[in-house]
């Protein structure tokens, strides 16, 4: 089996200045492929494929790559919202693949998720006040007056006011319904927080209030964020370090200035030129790097390097032999056989 | 990369070529239960041969409304074209006969959408699609027209283009299904193409393959390209003139150089402020206050004013009216506030 060839057992991070919040080792997810009237497994989506990195406590973890790469799944398996294949997930040391969800819910507080469509996340028969004191009520949060209190304040901290407590979702914004989702997901003091393209589906003008909002309410409840999305240039603002994944593994992650000042692996160095800037004289003396062909279907995907279809530089070794995920600077690692 | 120098050699470039398109006065509402939502007010613009026009503004600005009344392509009702002329090669788009406009389409002006497949035929392969428009416009037989779609499929980039020719959209991924796209929109070489968000559905990667390939079409084939985004990069690499909407308006209009290093109209800059940059290291964002304005109410001042730092009571009670700025007449903005001078403008 490729998979256990290269088998990553990674180091901790050598630069590691903060203690690792969350550790991954080697995390897959697979999805059965199920085909015919007898339902029959025909193959797997290798949507996450043997992935490992550590979040450190305060830290922002940008992850990024192209739609169906898998960030989403590793979010969704980390807060074991979907079950891991296999693999190790440790929260501040402790394995969460494997609990029940009775177990799961003692953490549930400290682990929260923001959504990308504020639209679909939101039940739309619920008061403000009651989604955001949903989770409240599950985990026995004082009583109605202090959970109403808590409510207000939240609602503050988001920058909505308590008069929109009572309203309902439709009569809010995009941007509004967003800083809603992030009320909830911070009601429960949580300390970890996997932020699922929160912006993504925001006009550009809001796009910056809902980033300042996350930035703020992380130093003022110091949050540790894992911050999946497909803009590279937001990404570039807000994290500290930065993974890149394509077809389920990753390939690259650094220091977030050692990701976009010298990016070591093929496909950051493709994706970051192909990102349009908004200055004409920069457009104009920018050298791209056009990759060839589509993303290949992670049901099938490419053998040896799943990049080599599309890589400017593969060689003969690349189709066969998966690359080792490895340490090529202090904080820097990388998964290519010519880095 | 034209836009740079057409701004550096302002004199001789098509800045100064006739127009193909002159809009003036365009008003489209649409009656919703809820209302009449003014989606499009008094828009004017003109569209020079071949340049590259960009269209960038947030979703509801109007963006999609105003290229789509131009050809009739909005739902009627609801929607309703309430004033205005559309100069085309001197037809007047709004008021010529249904039979007339629809040799237009697709024939002299082509038209490219942000969804591929709500505009393929899903039933039909994409040769018979491709070849439709091609016999339709150019009376070309069956045989002429095949061999001119699998020479646009192979233009636009699609490998095997032959044996592609009898695929089906679904048998596409989004990329190719774009490219397809392109190869409709060009298959009776229109002096004019319009494309809607073309790239905002698709991966950064696979969006920098189709705007290299229309790059590139343009140098061969010298087309005017109308480009609709929300992107202010894609415009930045792209486009020769700029033109910034709001709340169903023109807010903005200029040279993308220009644009970019002066922009004047106070939403053009807090959108500049607002969006990071992937080649520089992060400040803050500053972002805009407040929420795009709703449509459903006329509007009787400027519609930026809720969120504006430089609002005065004029901007209250007066619609600000797109105006030169310099001296080429070639920088527009619609504001009452002089933001260089940092006072009332006369
Ligand atoms: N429940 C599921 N059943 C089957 N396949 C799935 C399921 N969830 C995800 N996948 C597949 O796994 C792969 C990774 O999906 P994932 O949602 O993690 O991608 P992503 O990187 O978040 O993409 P996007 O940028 O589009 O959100 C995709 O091929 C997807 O189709
Ligand atoms: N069929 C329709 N019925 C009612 N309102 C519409 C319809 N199509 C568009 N609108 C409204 O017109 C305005 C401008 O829309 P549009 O041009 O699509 O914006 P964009 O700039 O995102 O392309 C919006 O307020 C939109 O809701
Ligand atoms: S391992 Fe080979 S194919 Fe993969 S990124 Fe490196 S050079 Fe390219
Ligand atoms: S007209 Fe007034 S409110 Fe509108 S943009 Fe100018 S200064 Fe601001
Ligand atoms: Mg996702
Ligand atoms: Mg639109």
């Amino acid at each position: 089996m490729t998979e256990t060839m290269n088998a990553p057992t990674p180091a901790p991070d050598g630069a590691s200045t903060g203690a690792p919040i969350l550790e991954v080792t080697d995390l897959k997810k697979h999805f059965p492929i199920m085909k015919g009237l007898v339902r029959r497994k025909v193959g797997d989506v290798r949507a996450v494929d043997g992935i490992s990195f550590q979040i450190r406590k305060g830290e922002t973890l940008g992850l990024v790559g192209e739609s169906g790469c898998g960030k989403s799944t590793t979010g969704r398996v980390i807060l074991q919202l979907d079950r891991a294949t296999e693999g190790s997930v440790k929260y501040e040391g402790e394995e969460l693949v494997g609990k029940s969800t009775s177990q799961m819910r003692g953490l549930r507080p400290n682990m929260q998720m923001v959504f990308q469509d504020p639209h679909a996340s939101l039940n739309p028969r619920m008061t403000v006040a009651s989604i955001i004191e949903e989770p409240l009520i599950e985990h026995r949060f004082g009583d109605r007056a202090e959970r109403l209190a808590w409510i207000e304040e939240l609602l503050g901290l988001v920058g909505l006011s308590p008069t929109h407590a009572n309203r309902y979702p439709h009569e809010f914004s995009g941007g509004q319904r967003q800083r809603i989702g992030i009320a909830r997901a911070i009601a429960l003091n949580p300390d970890f927080v996997v932020c699922d393209e929160p912006i993504a589906a925001l006009d550009v003008s809001i796009q910056a209030q809902v980033v300042n909002l996350l930035e703020r309410l992380q130093d003022e409840l110091s949050l540790t964020y894992l911050f999946i999305s497909h803009d590279l240039s937001m990404v570039r603002h807000l994290a500290d370090r930065v993974a890149v994944m394509y077809l389920g593994r990753m390939v690259e992650l650094a220091p977030v200035d050692a990701l976009y000042e010298s990016p070591q692996h093929p496909y950051t160095q493709a994706l970051h030129s192909a990102v349009p800037v908004p200055n004409p004289i920069v457009e104009f003396g920018r050298e791209r790097i056009i990759l060839k062909g589509d993303i290949p279907s992670p049901a099938n995907p490419p053998s040896g390097c799943s990049f080599h279809t599309r890589c400017p530089i593969a060689t003969a070794e690349c189709a066969e032999r998966v690359p080792e995920w490895r340490e090529t600077n202090p904080g820097h690692w990388v998964a290519c056989h010519l880095v | 990369m034209r836009g740079f120098w057409v701004t550096v050699a302002l004199e001789e470039s098509p800045l100064s070529a006739e127009a193909v398109l002159d809009v003036s006065g365009l008003t489209t509402r649409f009656s919703t239960p809820d209302g009449v939502v003014h989606a499009v007010n008094d828009v004017s613009f003109e569209l020079r041969a071949g340049e590259f026009l960009g269209v960038v503004g947030e979703s509801g600005s109007g963006k999609s409304v105003t290229m789509m009344s131009l050809l009739k392509l909005i739902p009627m009702p609801p929607g309703h074209i309430d004033a205005g002329v559309a100069d085309f090669g001197g037809d007047d788009l709004l008021s010529i006969d249904a039979a007339a406009l629809r040799t237009i389409r697709g024939g002299q002006i082509g038209f490219i959408f942000q969804d591929p497949m709500t505009s393929l035929n899903p039933v039909l392969t994409i040769g018979k699609q491709l070849c439709e428009p091609v016999m339709l416009h150019t009376g070309a037989d069956r045989k002429a027209a095949k061999a001119r779609a699998i020479e646009l499929l192979d233009l636009v980039g699609i490998p095997d283009a032959a044996q592609r020719f009898k695929n089906y959209p679904h048998e596409l991924s989004g990329g190719m299904r774009q490219r397809v796209m392109i190869a409709m929109a060009l298959a009776c070489e229109p002096k004019v193409i319009i494309a809607d968000e073309p790239t905002t559905a698709l991966d950064v990667t696979i969006q920098a393959q189709i705007i290299d390939l229309v790059k590139d079409l343009r140098e061969k084939l010298n087309t005017a390209v109308i480009w609709i985004t929300h992107d202010l990069g894609v415009v930045a690499g792209l486009a020769d003139r700029v033109i910034v909407m709001y709340g169903g308006r023109i807010v903005e209009q200029s040279p993308v150089a220009e644009l970019y290093a002066r922009p004047e109209h106070p939403y053009t800059q807090g959108l500049l402020n607002s969006v990071p940059r992937i080649d520089q290291k992060g400040g803050e964002l500053t972002s805009i206050p407040g929420q795009p304005p709703s449509l459903l109410a006329e509007p009787t001042g400027c519609s930026f004013a809720p969120r504006c730092p430089h609002a005065f009571d004029r901007c209250l009670t007066e619609i600000p009216q797109l105006a030169a700025i310099d001296a080429a007449g070639e920088h527009l903005s619609a504001c009452f506030w002089d933001t260089v001078e940092g006072r009332e403008r006369t």
